[in-house]
């Protein structure tokens, strides 16, 4: 059996990326997410790779484009204010269709607000990341283990489609300690770059990273064609975990640290008799409308838990076209939600049930 | 029939967009030219800046990406960072490179970023039409300037060469001009000891060129060459502000 190592989640989501063969990183410091450059700054020297600590966020995002634009895997993280700041470069790295892996360990906004976990750049990552017509693919782990495995597959799935990963998690899963197996992963076939800017020897047609159209019609077309591989990735790359759904009347959908908090919740009114079971989103965008849209057919009341005013809840609503009643369970700027408010909601939601079911 | 002059292979067969008159052109061609004196064409990657100069990717017949405004030098670390063998620069405006990427400017250079920068110093934004960039000159009547750069509200313009002098980081830095042939032939030489500096290692070069523009600054072109001299040298003296290509060691 691999022998477990105790990380904390910052550090698995930097040995997640080395471990994918990243060896370019372009980072600023802010809270809860320095870890993350400090493991960087440690191992790349030692690995032949870049750590290099940026003048800004601003300046991270497009070092992080020169690297990816040169055809080699790169990241940057930072923490909500600084990726209010990478919004620009989010929306160059879509333009330009260069894959790219970022990471947001949220903390309290609005604002510098504070420095404790939160949800509330959902919109942000799963909406509007930056300027224009773009989304960024985005996942959700809710472990260590799963801070370095989502890390590690993002660079696959952002080289596959040319697009932009962020892992969204918070400051909890940042901060946390839990063991993590690091031994098994293996290195997929690197994909074909013959797009990148590695100098043209002479040899070939000089190669053009660039996001400008000054037609229209070509700055459509480029667009459109984005959007089937959204299409794509959206049949594709739906991911959730449904723990106890199969007979749930009351649905709590939640994603990160929240969803450990609701499965405790879901077992303890699960012991009063209460049908209840999570779907536990994996990927925010795209979002999972299909184990949504089954869930709708019987269950009769969703609860959204999470550490925003409801960003997620809106998506919910959405996915199962308000057939059901959507209750929130939330707090936000930093507090977590406790075990038995996600209870009290749970009951609420079994007392507005139909008697008749 | 004997050839006597010919277009560098480092350009590509576009038509350039420039208004008559602009120097961008001649900037060009001097660039191209050095890389393929240098046989660093192949090796080239450039950035295009936001700014008259952004289609620049279609005329430099190397690989090329288009930089976010001011962002350049940060895109060209992320490049030569990536790929150390390849020859990386940026070609930018002053409102790109003085004002908006001021701090990417700066810290590449304090890093000693081994790439080269070509900064175009034309004391206005041109592309957007002609407004007050941190270059412009005091009591210049721009767009946004329209009564002339008054020192009380808008200070005093920025000169980079000077600022970059102090920073221990850069390796070569020289202030050039192309008004006329014999500081076009300067230009060249200083545009050449650049490629130079970043493909022997010595890291970080700049090579600021005042430039012309004749549709912003409501003048012909000759007369533009004119102001040039007469207005925009005094305050941007030509001459090399740094150059530690002979002391420092390969880094
Ligand atoms: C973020 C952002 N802000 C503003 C602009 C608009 N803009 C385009 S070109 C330009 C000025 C460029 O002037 P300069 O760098 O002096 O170059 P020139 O056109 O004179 O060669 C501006 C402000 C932009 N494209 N992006
Ligand atoms: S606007 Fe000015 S800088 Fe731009 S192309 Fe015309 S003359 Fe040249």
């Amino acid at each position: 059996m691999a022998a477990k190592v105790l990380m904390k989640g910052n550090e698995a989501v930097a040995e997640g990326a080395l471990l994918a063969g990243c060896r370019h990183y372009f980072g600023y410091p802010i809270t809860p997410q320095t870890e993350i450059a400090a493991y960087m700054a440690k191992k790349m020297p030692k690995l032949g790779g870049t750590f290099l600590q940026a003048e800004s966020e601003v300046a991270a995002i497009n070092m992080v484009i020169g690297a990816s634009a040169a055809g080699v895997r790169t990241m940057t993280s930072s923490s909500s204010p600084g990726f209010a700041l990478k919004s620009e470069g989010l929306s160059y790295l879509a333009g330009c269709d260069l894959p790219a892996v970022v990471v947001n360990i949220q903390r309290g906004g609005p604002g510098l607000g504070g420095i404790q976990p939160s949800q509330a750049d959902y919109f942000h990552a799963t909406k509007s990341a930056g300027h224009g017509d773009f989304h960024m693919l985005v996942l959700a782990p809710n472990s260590v283990q799963e801070m370095l495995d989502f890390t590690f597959d993002a660079f696959d799935l952002a080289d596959k489609y040319r697009v932009t990963v962020a892992i969204l998690a918070d400051g909890t899963l940042g901060q946390m300690m839990e063991p993590v197996d690091t031994t098994s992963k293996i290195l997929g076939p690197p994909v074909d770059k013959s797009w990148a800017l590695t100098g043209t020897e002479e040899k070939r047609k000089p190669n053009l990273v660039s996001s400008l159209y000054l037609m229209p019609e070509e700055l459509e077309a480029t667009v459109f064609e984005r959007y089937e591989r959204y299409k794509l990735i959206e049949t594709e790359e739906q991911r959730y975990e449904r723990y106890l759904t199969d007979d749930a009347d009351i649905v709590v959908v939640a994603y990160g640290a929240t969803s450990r908090i609701a499965q405790n919740a879901i077992d303890a009114v699960r012991k009063e008799g209460i049908k209840a079971g999570l779907l536990r989103l994996i990927t925010l965008w795209p979002f999972p409308k299909k184990p949504l849209h089954e869930l709708a057919q019987r269950a009769s009341v969703f609860v959204a838990a999470e550490l925003s005013m409801g960003q997620m809840a809106g998506d919910v609503e959405l996915a199962i076209r308000c057939q059901k009643p959507v209750i929130t369970c939330h707090r936000t700027g930093g507090v977590i939600i406790t075990p038995e408010e996600l209870l009290q909601k749970i009951r609420e939601a079994a007392s507005m049930q139909s008697p008749a079911a | 029939m004997a050839v006597i002059f010919e277009k560098t292979k480092g350009l590509t067969e576009a038509t350039m967009h420039y208004c008559p008159g602009c120097t961008h052109g001649i900037i060009h061609r001097l660039v191209a030219e050095a890389l393929v004196e240098l046989g660093l064409l192949g090796k080239a990657v450039g950035l295009a800046p936001v700014g008259c100069a952004v289609f620049v990717y279609n005329y430099f017949n190397c690989d090329m990406a288009q930089a976010a405004h001011g962002r350049a030098p940060a895109v060209a670390t992320g490049i030569k960072r990536a790929r150390p063998d390849t020859i990386v620069f940026t070609y930018q405006g002053d409102g790109d490179l003085a004002a908006i990427g001021m701090a990417e400017t700066i810290h590449a250079a304090a890093r000693g970023e081994n790439i080269t920068i070509i900064f175009v110093n034309n004391a206005i934004y041109g592309m957007t039409g002609g407004q007050m960039a941190p270059t412009t000159l005091l009591g210049q009547v721009t767009q946004t300037s329209p009564y002339g750069r008054d020192v009380t509200t808008t200070g005093y313009p920025i000169r980079i060469c000077e600022m970059l002098s102090t920073i221990d980081g850069a390796t070569y830095v020289e202030r050039v001009s192309v008004d006329t042939v014999k500081n076009v032939r300067k230009a060249k030489s200083a545009i050449t000891k650049a490629f130079q500096t970043q493909a022997k290692g010595l890291g970080f070069s700049l090579v600021e060129i005042i430039s012309s523009c004749p549709t912003n600054w409501g003048l012909t072109p000759t007369d533009s060459l004119d102001w040039m001299r007469e207005h925009m040298l005094p305050v941007y003296p030509l001459g090399v502000f740094r150059d530690k290509t002979n002391c420092e060691a390969s880094k």
